[in-house]
């Protein structure tokens, strides 16, 4: 290892382009994310005017005051947190039924559980509207509720089999062997092991439920989650400098979930890439 | 109790296979039913067809609709437009994404390489329409290209950029590059860990066996890295081709008039109430992606992932 | 003697493939029995069907005279030692090897005096706050030899324990292995590839070969006295001898095997002389291959253009000698040494 900085292996070393490509991506994805923060203080209210004239804690003590965003907030929590839930019952049994088996029309399902994410967010979305309609089933929070624990499913599907697949297989064998029934195996053995990876998984399902907007457009009623209210906003920006500081609340709610995930996703398992 | 419990044990003891599926049950109903029996009802929907004077639809099975969506040019310049959008946007990302994934797989210590991972993660996590809305702020006319070009006198070439047909248009935040700049910002973390994955995979000792062999850098890179890597692109183009197939809401933003499949889709279904003619234009992204992951799959695109 | 483990007409099979075929053995009470055989011979799957992880397709599992055919892991009086130990990667040491205690309800002092005995045995004492991921190769085996062990199991199954040690390592783990199994005074079945140790350990040995089972015997009757050409050949160094080459060369109507030990070089006319004629096969060779082995020197000769034999020739005296290639040797050993072999 010390002989890598040594001048006769520059073979390994990144060049100069390289590093350069690589810290212009990076600022790339990230620039957008902070000018959010900044445009949060400006004291412009009529444009998005760079750089802004001057800075002012103004608009933070607004949105506070603000019971419309308030409510959105607390409509799109309780969607996000009950969608978790059922995407983990769901997406957590399909995993443990998907892992090891082999069966005729297996991969069939596994695509059927990757499908709602990979499909375009407004066939799903469309789809279910006109079940809903068909059915004659009112346009609630539970309608949207069904279709977020759809497309979240399959994030916590992917973070149990990839923890599964890590794990030896005699562990389970182990247990058994040391005198364990099915259901001490579970609660000692598997249950700890996987306890992590649903829980990242759970995360991640959160903040894509906490933030979807296109399914929830086709499901919901009169229901304004935060995403809806934004989506508004940015066709037709009323209250610019609100919206600069919803956004930034967004941000933030997402974050602390997904910086948690992988965090727990790499305690367990390495740098390994699980929460794709 | 426990004499339920150990007969039980017993009886998955002998029944692997049964236990594992009785766990299926539940999001198998669920997908099965809620979600797969929607997604065929509507796509079914492209068989019917819209009467021309009631306005209502006909539920007779014909390909009137499908006839209609290939026939009409203006249907063949949406589709035309938006796969042509989503393979921009896909070579877009694959050149700024592979310096990113190149270097986090190859040149980084584990710290940094968990650091640089969480890095794009939260992009890629954090919520799409804020993201969105940053490129407003960004791409206004009052934001801070616009700014930055002033700061350096190069409004002449941001002008020139904008005034080039097919891809300006009156400002940035009404143009084709400004709809590619805020889809390949979008996508790209997609495009990233593919390619970082699948360089993860090659051995180091490969790319000291090629030095050893004589080869340079360059050559060591084209010769051995990039097709190496090959799979890993083709895995991440899947997914920055199909979610720019799908998407409304950037064109809905950023774009300009012309629409795109999924706007199309949108407004077909909404105010027209066409909803064969909607289902028929969803049917497209979705062909066009099972074609494409069938080749990639051909090339071994999948054992990246 | 108590049959402590005896398999009736175990058969098992995965699709096609064939991975138990008709196996029948019986270990007694305290006996150290290995499964020898190469990767893929069944010797894996077999001892999978004594723990109970697998359900043999037909046949009789019995443990102490008592058919457990249908009954579960859990429930049997057999542990194992699996080949990646297996241990609890959220569970410290000590909540590993009390695991068994545990799901049995055993708590309090006679729990931690029976985890603090076992210890004390391996030799893990004060290593009880440990996670498997912060012990060495060689203290995770020893956590998992005492997990199997704390319940005093009255059959112990090694899956290739020791495969994943170094050499020096692995040998110092034989002897303990050896020495814990006759303080337990129970039952090894005892899972490897390497004969070496095979024949070093076990009381007996089965061999395995495609999902049969070639011989049972002692270490040393294997050794000496192979069956059939497929036990020479993976026992020991061995030179094999076919029916046609054995009649050509010899007048023997049968196959048959010899050790490169029993093998003498004849170099001059005064060596042959030395030699009883009468109990000797004697042959002409031609040296391809000399190589320095330590003790010895490892001669390989090519007989009549198509047979190879390998011989040992010691090297007590003169250290440096070496033959070169294309030398010609009259080559002998003694009649009583040779094997014969049914193909």
């Amino acid at each position: 290892m010390l002989f890598r900085k040594g001048s006769i292996n520059k073979l390994n070393q990144a060049g100069l382009g390289l590093r350069f490509g690589a810290i212009a991506g990076l600022l790339f994805l990230h620039i957008p994310l902070l000018l959010i923060i900044l445009y949060a203080f400006t004291t412009e209210d009529k444009t998005y005017q760079f750089p802004p004239p001057g800075y002012t804690l103004k608009w933070f003590e607004i949105v506070l005051n603000r019971q419309d965003i308030w409510n959105a907030v607390s409509l799109s929590m309780q969607i996000a947190i009950i969608s978790t839930f059922l995407a983990i019952i769901l997406g957590t049994l399909a995993a443990g039924a998907l892992y090891k088996t082999s069966f005729f029309g297996k991969s069939s399902i596994t695509i059927l559980i990757i499908l709602p994410i990979a499909l375009p967010g407004i066939i799903t979305g469309i789809s279910l509207r006109s079940t809903f309609g068909v059915l004659g089933i009112p346009f609630s929070t539970w309608t949207i509720i069904i279709g977020h624990a759809t497309f979240c499913m399959v994030v916590v599907y992917n973070n149990v089999v990839a923890r599964l697949r890590r794990t030896s297989p005699n562990l389970i064998q182990a247990s058994m062997d040391l005198g364990a029934n099915n259901l001490q195996t579970f609660f000692y053995v598997i249950l700890p092991n996987m306890g992590t990876a649903i829980l990242a998984g759970g995360m991640l399902a959160f903040a894509l439920s906490f933030d979807e907007v296109i399914v929830t457009t086709f499901t919901a009623g009169q229901q304004t989650t935060l995403p809806i209210w934004m989506f508004s906003e940015l066709i037709r920006p009323r209250q610019r400098p609100i919206t600069n500081v919803v956004a930034i609340f967004i941000m933030f709610i997402t974050f602390i979930p997904i910086v948690f995930a992988s965090y727990m996703a790499s305690k367990t398992s390495g740098s390994e890439g699980s929460i794709k | 109790m426990n004499n339920l419990l150990d007969s039980f044990s017993n009886f998955s003891y002998r029944n692997k296979n049964f236990i594992f599926l009785s766990f299926l049950i539940l999001p198998l109903l669920w997908l099965g039913i809620v979600y797969l029996g929607s997604l065929l009802i509507f796509l079914g929907h492209s068989f019917f067809h819209l009467d021309g004077f009631t306005g209502q639809i006909v539920y007779e099975f014909s390909f009137k609709t499908l006839i209609e969506l290939f026939s009409s040019p203006a249907n063949i310049d949406i589709l035309i437009r938006t796969v042509a959008l989503a393979a921009c946007v896909t070579i877009g990302s694959a050149i700024i994404g592979f310096p990113i994934a190149y270097y986090m797989a190859k040149f980084t210590s584990p710290k940094v390489k968990i650091f640089l991972f969480i890095a794009i993660m939260l992009p890629l996590w954090s919520s799409y329409l804020v993201r969105v809305y940053s490129w407003k702020l960004i791409l206004a006319k009052e934001g801070i290209i616009n700014w930055f070009f002033e700061k350096l006198n190069l409004e002449w070439l941001l002008d020139t950029i904008l005034s080039t047909p097919v891809i300006g248009g009156p400002s940035l935040s009404i143009s084709y590059i400004g709809m590619f700049l805020v889809f390949t910002y979008i996508w790209l973390p997609f495009m990233i860990l593919p390619i970082q994955a699948s360089l993860e995979r090659v051995p180091n000792s490969l790319i000291n066996a090629s030095h050893d062999l004589g080869a340079n850098k360059r050559q060591t890179f084209y010769k051995i890295i990039l097709p190496l890597a090959l799979p890993g692109i083709i895995a991440g183009s899947i997914f920055t081709f199909s979610l720019t197939l799908g998407d409304y809401i950037i064109p809905y933003i950023i774009g300009t008039s012309k629409f795109f499949i999924g706007q199309a889709v949108y407004t077909h279904q909404g105010t027209a109430g066409n909803i064969p003619l909607a289902a028929a234009f969803s049917l497209v992204p979705i062909v066009v992606m099972v074609v494409y992951i069938y080749i990639a799959k051909r090339m071994g695109a999948f054992n990246a992932l | 003697m108590l049959k402590a483990l005896n398999l009736k007409n175990i058969n098992k099979s995965y699709g096609p493939i064939r991975a138990l075929d008709n196996i029948n053995l019986t270990a007694s009470d305290g006996e150290f029995f290995s499964l020898l055989g190469p990767s893929g011979s069944g010797k894996t799957t077999c001892l999978k069907v004594i723990a109970g992880f697998e359900a043999p397709d037909s046949g009789v599992v019995s443990i102490f005279e008592e058919d457990v055919t249908n009954i579960p892991p859990f429930k049997r009086h057999v542990n194992t030692v699996f080949q990646d130990y297996a241990l609890f990667p959220h569970m410290n040491v000590r909540q590993n090897v009390g695991y068994s205690l545990k799901v049995q309800k055993i708590k309090g002092s006679s729990m931690d005096r029976k985890i603090d005995e076992i210890l004390e045995i391996v030799n893990l004492t004060g290593y009880d706050l440990r996670k498997p991921s912060e012990l060495s190769g060689g203290q995770r085996q020893r956590v998992a030899l005492a997990r199997s062990l704390i319940n005093k199991p009255k059959i112990l199954l090694l899956d290739e324990p020791l495969g994943a040690l170094d050499l020096k390592l692995r040998e110092k783990m034989q002897v303990e292995l050896k020495n814990i199994q006759r303080q337990f005074k129970i039952t090894f079945i005892y899972v490897t590839h390497d004969q070496q140790e095979a024949l070093s350990m076990s009381d007996r040995i089965a061999v395995f070969n495609n999902g049969k089972i070639e011989q049972i015997d002692t270490p040393a009757n294997i050794y000496s006295k192979p069956i059939n050409s497929f036990v020479a050949d993976f026992i020991g160094t061995t030179s094999i001898f076919d029916k046609d080459s054995a009649m050509k060369l010899f007048d023997l109507d049968k196959a048959f095997s010899v050790r490169p030990e029993n093998v003498v070089i004849l170099e001059t006319k005064e060596d042959l002389a030395t030699i009883n004629k009468q109990q000797y096969y004697i042959t002409n060779g031609t040296v391809t291959d000399c190589q320095f082995q330590g003790s010895h020197l490892k001669v390989t000769y090519l007989i009549d253009d198509k047979c190879k034999l390998r011989v040992f020739k010691s090297l007590e005296g003169n250290i440096n000698q070496k033959y070169d290639i294309n030398t010609k040797h009259t080559i002998a050993w003694r009649k009583s040494d040779i094997t014969t072999l049914n193909e």
